[in-house]
């Protein structure tokens, strides 16, 4: 059974690109403005981490849902489409 | 010279492919652009795929198409921490021809249903993003992709680009979608052998069964959780508003734990192994957030148009019906060779004519208030079954007192008046 969202994300095909699709605007305001890191919580993959003084953005783990893009009060990221062909592949659902 | 097209459809979801058979079936040339590596590949979907809209494309699918189980079957559960108010309806009737709805694996569904539409003469390219329409002269005519020498034109380009919509919104037909206009759901595809689903859901081999979770499934935000019983596997998933999500400073994946774990949902999934882990948005805004449709050139369908009854759980057989009435529409503007945004119209009022224009109407303001009232998810479900369970526990109490006892549970919080005003909005909202 996968329980965690680590062993979740492991029975997840991904197709990474060596580019990051997603990128957060300005440093500045994940630590000045946005006390509650939001995206850090939301996100379904647990792609945005805050380490310290910034924010980690793993995209090579992405969904690709827009939930952090629509989500994020300060509209501090930057949301695009990975290259075609690739991102994630699911197999099923 | 760069070639060009009667049609380009951006996304080979349910409504692109829709649209990209019906428009080859009729002779036209169409391109269909997918971004994944096939489509499906970045498709999720709960898994109820509707028979009626799919038949109006292709007329006795269910004979070929890659489904899973017809459901026969709809259970609806009203969860709290330890018990349930649940309520069905089952029909042996939909589990024969013509059926009513069928559970399916998007990622084979819509790989099958596109390949229909090359088998009509549409042509398909995968791997590849369209980063923007070409304008000229504020008509669209054609789609820059990310392929080198990667632009190509036509009459007519489609969108059906899903719930991130970013040419629509590119094009200027719609704003941002709002936190609480999408609803974050994640998922799980657990494999589990026919006979054990079966028994635990008292069906045969091709019988299905689709449960609707409300209440403590969400903790009471306002969302869903469902479970969906597959050939030899479940879909298990669950989802809010995105603002519930953050609101409630849920993480979708915990929550979907929850659920999981939950001691009423726990024995049908019990020895079950996830195959796939999966997360997506459900445009779930409705009447009030339906873009801009058709500008000159451009058409937009399905996901990106915000055409989703999240009241019925209906969002692909919307699209199906979208991407239709988009090819009948420049079908119609084929023959004078006009493809105004004035001739591209016909489109919207058929929209608005059929049941999809009709059904969001119906709820406009369901999703809305029931956000702005979060009540009814975290009070009246666990009151529910309060009420039921001192109904049903013998302890010697008279039914009349009881009966008053649980009016009194109801009304003592918010007043006889605050429930016959939250009684009424409720009707109000879905009559």
């Amino acid at each position: 059974m996968a329980k965690t969202v680590e062993e979740k994300q492991y029975l997840v095909r991904f197709r990474c690109d060596t580019k990051s699709h997603l990128e957060i605007k300005d440093h500045n305001v994940c630590m000045t403005q946005c006390p509650d890191k939001d995206c850090t919580i939301f996100c379904p993959a647990e792609v945005y981490k805050w380490e310290g003084d910034r924010m980690f953005v793993g995209y090579e783990g992405c969904h690709e849902c827009g939930s952090c893009r629509i989500g994020c009060g300060f509209d501090n990221i930057k949301w695009e489409y990975p290259k075609g062909g690739h991102g994630i592949v699911f197999r099923l659902a | 010279m760069p070639e060009k097209f009667d049609v380009i459809v951006v996304g080979a979801g349910p409504a692109g492919t829709s649209c990209a058979y019906t428009c080859a079936k009729n002779g036209l040339k169409v391109l269909l652009i997918e971004r994944g590596e096939f489509p499906g590949a970045k498709n999720v979907m709960g898994g109820i795929l509707y028979r009626k809209q799919m038949e109006e494309i292709i007329p006795e699918f269910w004979k070929e198409a890659p489904l899973e189980r017809p459901v026969v079957e709809q259970r609806f559960w009203f969860l709290d921490k330890e018990s349930m108010v649940t309520t069905s309806y089952k029909a042996l009737e939909w589990g024969k021809e013509p059926f009513n709805n069928f559970t399916v694996l998007r990622a084979k569904f819509d790989k099958w249903f596109a390949s229909k539409a090359v088998e009509q003469g549409a042509v398909l390219i995968n791997e590849t993003v369209v980063l923007e329409c070409i304008v000229d002269d504020g008509k669209v005519v054609g789609v820059r992709t990310d392929r080198p020498d990667g632009d190509v034109y036509a009459d007519v380009v489609v969108l059906a680009d899903g719930v991130n919509s970013l040419l629509a919104k590119s094009l200027g037909f719609h704003k941002e979608w709002k936190p609480e206009e999408v609803a974050l759901t994640v998922m799980e595809v657990m494999k589990l052998p026919k006979k054990v689903i079966n028994e635990r859901f008292n069906v045969n081999d091709d019988q299905g069964v689709s449960v609707e979770i409300f209440g403590d499934s969400t903790k009471g935000a306002l969302g869903t959780a469902f479970l969906y019983t597959n050939k030899d596997s479940l879909n298990i998933g669950v989802g809010t508003t995105l603002s519930g999500m953050i609101k409630k400073k849920m993480k979708p994946y915990e929550l979907l734990e929850y659920v999981k774990e939950h001691p009423m949902i726990k024995p049908y999934i019990e020895g079950a192994e996830t195959e796939e882990y999966l997360a997506h948005l459900i445009p779930e805004g409705g009447y009030n957030s339906v873009p801009k449709l058709v500008g000159d050139g451009v058409i937009v369908t399905g996901d990106a148009a915000q055409l989703v009854n999240a009241i019925h759980r209906e969002g692909s057989n919307m699209a199906m019906t979208s991407g239709r009435l988009a090819a009948e529409t420049i079908m119609r503007a084929k023959e004078t060779e006009d493809y105004s945004e004035r001739t591209l119209d016909y489109y919207r009022t058929a929209i608005y004519d059929s049941f999809i224009g009709k059904d969001l109407k119906k709820y406009k303001d369901a999703t809305h208030v029931f956000e702005e009232h979060p009540q009814y998810f975290e009070q009246y479900i666990p009151l529910m079954n309060r009420a039921m369970g001192t109904f049903f526990t013998v302890d010697g109490t008279p039914k009349r007192e009881k009966q008053s006892k649980i009016i009194k549970s109801f009304t003592g919080k918010n007043g006889r008046l605050g429930v016959a005003k939250d009684l009424y909005r409720a009707w109000r909202v879905v009559k």
